[in-house]
């Protein structure tokens, strides 16, 4: 079986979202010749979905804004867990990689004076977000893939070949990646189209496949969101770090069920929309929490003039980070205020007039309109959390964007950790899949250029085991001689039940527990899962493949988040609602249990791994402490918030 | 089940490659009801306009003189005091004085983006709606001649506007009575009124008025004047097809007016 | 009414031959024909092919043929069909098929890079870039496209003739065209590049016979006829037919190199 088509590439970047076509532009750029995989046609990644903006502190708008603030805000958006390194790099890089956009052919919502227009978002002190009305995504993805494209034709000029040093290899999916002793070789892949498999072989794996969102059952994900990357990772020897921080977006439709989870972008509130419940009240004024109390108005009043006086009022509460609207959309429900479809009220339509609602909210008017029926103009929307973001992933390094301990692997976008701590601003996202994806792409480059003669080489038995493991839905065998084959779409819905209810937006020790019981239990029925028909186009089969990677993710979530005994950002435990000082500095570690020198422990065949302790081995580690010059970026009152008292005096 | 074993022929929807459906077309929809409308709208007036272009009479009834056949340029036409008729052409020309002027007019629709679209699909049935194949076997678009002279539009924009301007004359004089005294109106003045503005919003909606007015620039932020006037003309445009319709429509009723003043089938009730 | 049982014929099949299936399926309050394409999935036919990805008409994948129109099947309502009739969804017909409901549409992406990218201008750097924003509104409409393909899928200019394709870019890429040609700050006139030009002799303007059925399906609403190929074809005829303009243009151009 080893006689499948081989390809040689410098680097393969695995997705081709924000962060992948970034990535793939930079290497190709630095001279590396580079292959892009990507599940779904070139140009249809979830990054099109992302509406309101890239967070970059250009300070068109606002000009006291700066990448200090920038930083300070995505520190404490994340409540300070996040890697610091990577948040300053962040903060420091991102206008500059929004401003090259601009030289690929993009064009943002424009200032009076004809700069880029900046616009406020949830936890950015001042506006910062980039945008173009509410599809700033599409537009991301199209400026990219557009890059993508000159740079093709460059090659075509240069060597009579479009894909000589850049190509898409469209609707494929990566099942493993492969390895030569410790260092990344190359990657298994089938064609989705044909079903056909092949090998990249290349010494440097860029993973860029975004989130876990299809996890869960309320989600604003697409159905690529399968943790494919976070698996493949995992598989390989990776680590994955704060798995338990998985950012509930405030406000998802509600309506009808078949959009349910459906992006209501926070745009929406950013342009002065407000959120109400059942009895009329601006209920976000009660949750203001203890650490964000002197930054948020306490009066209506206040928060209204802040949208044309933002120097000297505060801003609303709506505008709070996401894990506390969310939260507070959740209580309100819960305390029997909610809406009739079990969400809060969204109004724009008393705040704005029709016509510019339409004109900055399209998309939003065009959704609702079409969806649901209900015109945003005239109407409240119904609003509710839906699983949006993970903020854990891949343990990086900050500067190259390495996964730790597989040289070779780097990893860049949400399917990277450590970036945005325990939540995630609005906006961070799209600029990290610039910055990140960026410097992911130029240090693979660089790695595989420094390997020179000593390249990797793939080994025949990895890839006959790779195939046996893709094809073994076709072979499956009810757990009886005449019972049939496990429904892979059945054991999807049971496991984003399973997630929604037990590892939601609020969590319990004795439903986690109760999760990885059932995650185990769910792991043997996908060992049988089995397909009709045959290898071309077959979604089935596609499904039952992605299942693996859904349980390997959905696992690390469940496992860290109940180890984790506190409330911080994206994870709040009903049984231990404080955050706690001491667990700041403390990183969870999902690794693949019981790695086998060749494969991991889903190998065909095997016996069921232990169902308490599954598959995944969760270990902790300490954060490196902050750098004192970024400390001092903070007024004291705030730090001690957060950090423990050694922290502060060290 | 429907089979789609049979060979395939064209190269069309019904092509080697694309997936196999015996029928040229799925639509469940009344979809051939707007080009059998359109073809059958634009025959009438077809049908009526020949017959009136070369009937050579009934054509002015003091003081209205009938769009078709205004400006007037042959020795041939009926006197009309305060004009418009100039005998450019003099005593050679025996034909109907009209077929010298509506070249122009009919130029201008002829070749309107509207009026391709609306023939295209209903007369040559190409496509005849949105998703039904066409009966063509070959198709070569505006590529070639004559359909590459479809690219003149503006020229015939151009010839318009002078017609529009002498029609917009033609109403003037309707504010006349049947002895040329000024200050007066009738019920053909309103006509020829809702008639010139139908005719101008028409004229200035048009595709290449709004290319020549403003869309030909890069930057409309260094010529803010010809910004908005293209602002006005494109919300004009976008009703392109309501105008080119009601003004199909006025122009033939503003000639069959004075065709039933002249003809002395009505009487013009007067004003004051 | 909640729910009821809908009669579905879905094409089945792939490029060696295939037929309209039959199915009943129900269907719930609020749902869109993906909806029934996936309980088709989850419960009848689990290897039905379909392209999809975010559900919510962003991202264009979903282009397929409801009753023999070209539509978003994730923007489609069940609420527009009455219960008793018959819904029938075929693949894009203008496209090879693959297998059931997904099309090969390379030739898009074929198309896509015979289109010269955005040229940036000499001289101005990264962050210098000023643009007021009505000079970026026209191109900010063409930039909506999620490249469903719709508009090509039922343009009869390569729906119909099979042997235009090689010639004709389609309307999404010469709305590409336009949207470059627009765009306040592409230098491509400076590198020796005239994309009117270009317009009508590479990517096959003339086709175009501009019967608007591209803006009829656009799923975004983009005035694809009246605000990008007719405005196309103008700049076009400005290069090409029109003496005045032309004229016009190269006196001007010789006074700016001898001033």
């Amino acid at each position: 079986m080893s006689e499948l088509e081989r390809q040689r590439w410098d680097v393969v970047v695995v997705g081709a979202g924000g962060a992948g076509l970034r990535a793939a532009i930079e290497a190709r750029e630095a001279g590396a010749r580079t292959a892009v995989i990507c599940k779904s046609l070139f140009g249809k990644a979830h990054t099109v979905m992302a509406e309101g903006g890239i967070a970059a502190s250009m300070g068109n708008v606002n000009p006291r804004d700066n990448w200090q603030v920038h930083f300070r805000d995505t520190m404490r958006g994340g409540k300070f867990l996040n890697q610091w390194r990577m948040a300053e790099l962040h903060a420091q890089e991102a206008p500059d990689r929004v401003w090259e956009l601009e030289t690929w052919g993009a064009l943002f919502d424009r200032t009076g004076d004809g700069k880029i227009s900046q616009r406020n978002f949830g936890g950015h002190e001042y506006p910062r977000l980039a945008h173009v009305g509410d599809r700033t995504g599409l537009e991301l993805i199209r400026t990219l893939q557009q890059k993508i494209v000159s740079l093709q034709q460059e090659d075509e000029r240069e060597f009579g070949d479009h894909e000589a040093r850049l190509r898409i290899f469209q609707e494929c999916t990566v099942t493993r990646v492969l390895k030569d002793g410790d260092r990344v070789a190359g990657t298994f892949c089938y064609e989705r189209e044909s079903g056909r498999f092949f090998v990249l072989e290349a010494p440097a794996v860029v993973l860029a496949t975004g989130g876990i969102g299809k996890s869960f059952k309320v989600t604003s994900n697409s159905w690529e969101y399968t943790g494919d990357g976070h698996a493949l990772a995992l598989l390989a020897g990776a680590p994955l770090v704060n798995m338990e921080f998985v950012q509930f977006h405030p406000t998802g439709m509600v309506w009808p069920p078949s959009v349910k989870g459906i992006l209501v972008t926070e745009s929406v509130r950013g342009d002065g929309g407000v959120l109400r419940n059942s009895e009329g009240r601006r209920f976000m004024f009660d949750y203001v929490p203890y650490v964000f109390k002197e930054k948020y108005a306490d009066t209506e009043e206040e928060g209204d003039r802040w949208y044309d006086d933002p120097d000297h009022n505060r801003r609303p509460p709506e505008l709070l980070p996401r894990d506390e609207v969310a939260r507070a959309i959740n209580a309100e429900v819960k305390a029997g205020r909610g809406s009739p479809h079990g969400g809060v009220f969204l109004d724009v339509s008393t705040r704005m007039p029709a016509e510019v609602i339409r004109r900055r909210l399209p998309s939003m008017y065009h959704q609702f309109k079409e969806l649901a029926d209900v015109d945003i103009t005239a109407e409240a929307m119904e609003v509710g959390p839906t699983c949006h973001y993970v903020m854990g992933g891949i343990a990086v390094d900050s500067d190259t964007a390495a996964a730790a301990g597989v040289p070779g692997l780097y990893a860049a976008g949400e399917v990277a950790g450590g970036m945005h701590g325990s939540n995630r601003l609005g906006g961070n996202s799209l600029s990290d899949l610039l910055v990140f994806g960026r410097r992911a792409g130029l240090h693979a480059a660089g790695y595989a250029a420094g390997l020179a003669g000593r390249l990797p080489a793939v080994a025949g038995e990895q890839i006959d085991a790779a195939a046996t493991e893709a094809l073994r839905p076709f072979s499956a065998e009810g757990p009886a001689a005449d019972a049939p084959p496990e429904n892979p779409y059945t054991l999807h819905q049971e496991l984003q039940q399973t997630m929604n209810d037990l590892v939601g937006i609020i969590r319990r020790e004795a439903e986690m527990t109760q999760a990885l019981k059932r995650l185990a239990e769910l792991r043997g029925r996908a060992r049988r899962a089995g397909v009709e028909g045959h290898r071309q186009f077959n979604p089935g089969w596609h499904l039952a493949l992605d299942l693996r990677n859904m349980l390997l993710v959905s696992e690390c979530i469940a496992r860290s988040a109940l180890e984790r005994t506190e409330s911080r950002g994206g994870h709040t435990r009903e049984d231990n609602p404080a955050m706690e000082r001491e667990w700041r500095r403390i990183n969870l570690l999902c690794r693949l249990a019981d790695r086998s020198p060749s494969f991991g422990p889903v190998e065909p065949g095997a016996p069921p791994a232990d169902p308490v302790r599954g598959q995944i081995d969760l270990a902790r580690s300490t954060a490196a402490p902050i750098r004192p010059d970024l400390l001092a970026l903070f007024e004291k009152e705030e730090l001690v918030k957060y950090l423990a008292e050694e922290e502060l005096y060290a | 089940m429907a089979t789609g074993t049979e060979p395939h022929t064209d190269t069309g929807v019904r092509g080697a490659a694309r997936a196999a459906i015996a029928a040229r077309h799925l639509r469940t929809d009344r979809w051939w009801l707007a080009p059998a409308a359109t073809a059958g709208g634009l025959l009438a007036f077809i049908v009526y306009s020949t017959w009136r272009a070369f009937a050579n009479s009934d054509y002015y009834a003091a003081p209205y003189v009938s769009p078709f056949y205004s400006p007037c340029l042959a020795e041939n036409c009926v006197p009309m005091k305060g004009g418009p008729n100039w005998e450019i052409f003099g005593s050679w020309w025996t034909l109907s004085p009209a077929l010298l002027i509506l070249v122009f007019p009919l130029g201008f629709r002829l070749t309107c983006y509207y009026y391709r679209k609306a023939y295209y699909r209903g007369f040559w049935a190409s496509p005849p709606a949105c998703a039904v194949a066409e009966p063509h076997r070959k198709y070569t678009g505006e590529t070639r001649f004559p359909l590459i002279l479809q690219n003149m539009h503006r020229y015939f924009f151009y010839a318009a506007l002078p017609v529009a301007v002498i029609l917009t004359y033609d109403t003037a004089l309707a504010f006349r009575d049947a002895e040329y005294a000024w200050g007066h109106m009738g019920l053909g003045t309103v006509v020829f009124l809702v008639n010139i503005v139908l005719i101008w919003a028409y004229t200035l909606s048009c595709h290449s008025c709004r290319h020549i007015i403003g869309g030909r620039l890069r930057h409309f932020s260094r010529h803010p004047v010809r910004y908005r006037l293209w602002g006005l003309v494109g919300r004009l445009n976008e009703r392109h097809m309501l105008l080119a319709w009601s003004s199909l429509i006025s122009v033939a009723l503003a000639d069959f007016y004075v065709y039933l003043l002249a003809s002395g089938a009505f009487v013009d009730p007067r004003f004051f | 009414m909640s729910t009821y049982d809908a009669r579905f014929k879905v094409w089945r099949g792939d490029g060696d031959g295939g037929g309209l299936e039959d199915f009943t399926v129900e269907v719930h309050d609020g749902e869109v024909v993906l909806d029934i394409i996936h309980r088709l999935q989850a419960t009848q036919a689990p290897d039905l092919a379909v392209r999809w990805n975010c559900k919510a008409g962003k991202c264009g994948s979903c282009s397929a043929e409801i009753n023999g129109r070209p539509r978003l099947m994730c923007m489609t309502r069940m609420s527009v069909f009455d219960p008793a009739d018959t819904v029938t969804v075929t693949p894009m017909r203008a496209f090879p098929v693959v297998r059931d409901l997904v099309t090969d549409v390379s030739f898009n992406y074929t198309k896509a890079r015979e289109v010269p990218s955005f040229v940036p201008p000499q001289g101005v750097a990264a962050g210098e870039y000023r643009m007021q924003q009505i000079d970026v509104d026209r191109s900010q409409e063409f930039r909506k496209c999620i490249e469903c393909f719709l508009c090509q899928d039922t343009c009869h200019v390569v729906r119909d003739h099979e042997e235009n394709k090689p010639a004709f870019a389609g309307p999404r890429f010469l709305m590409r065209v336009a949207e470059l040609d627009m765009h306040p700050l592409d230098a491509a006139a400076e590198s020796g590049l005239d994309r009117r030009r270009t317009a009508q002799d590479e990517h096959g303007l003339g086709y175009c016979n501009i019967t608007k059925c591209c803006t009829e399906v656009c799923p975004e609403g983009i005035h694809i006829t009246d605000n990008a190929l007719i405005p196309l074809k103008e700049r076009a005829a400005d290069r090409k037919y029109d003496p005045l303009v032309w004229l016009g243009s190269r006196i001007r151009r010789r006074g700016e190199h001898t001033a």
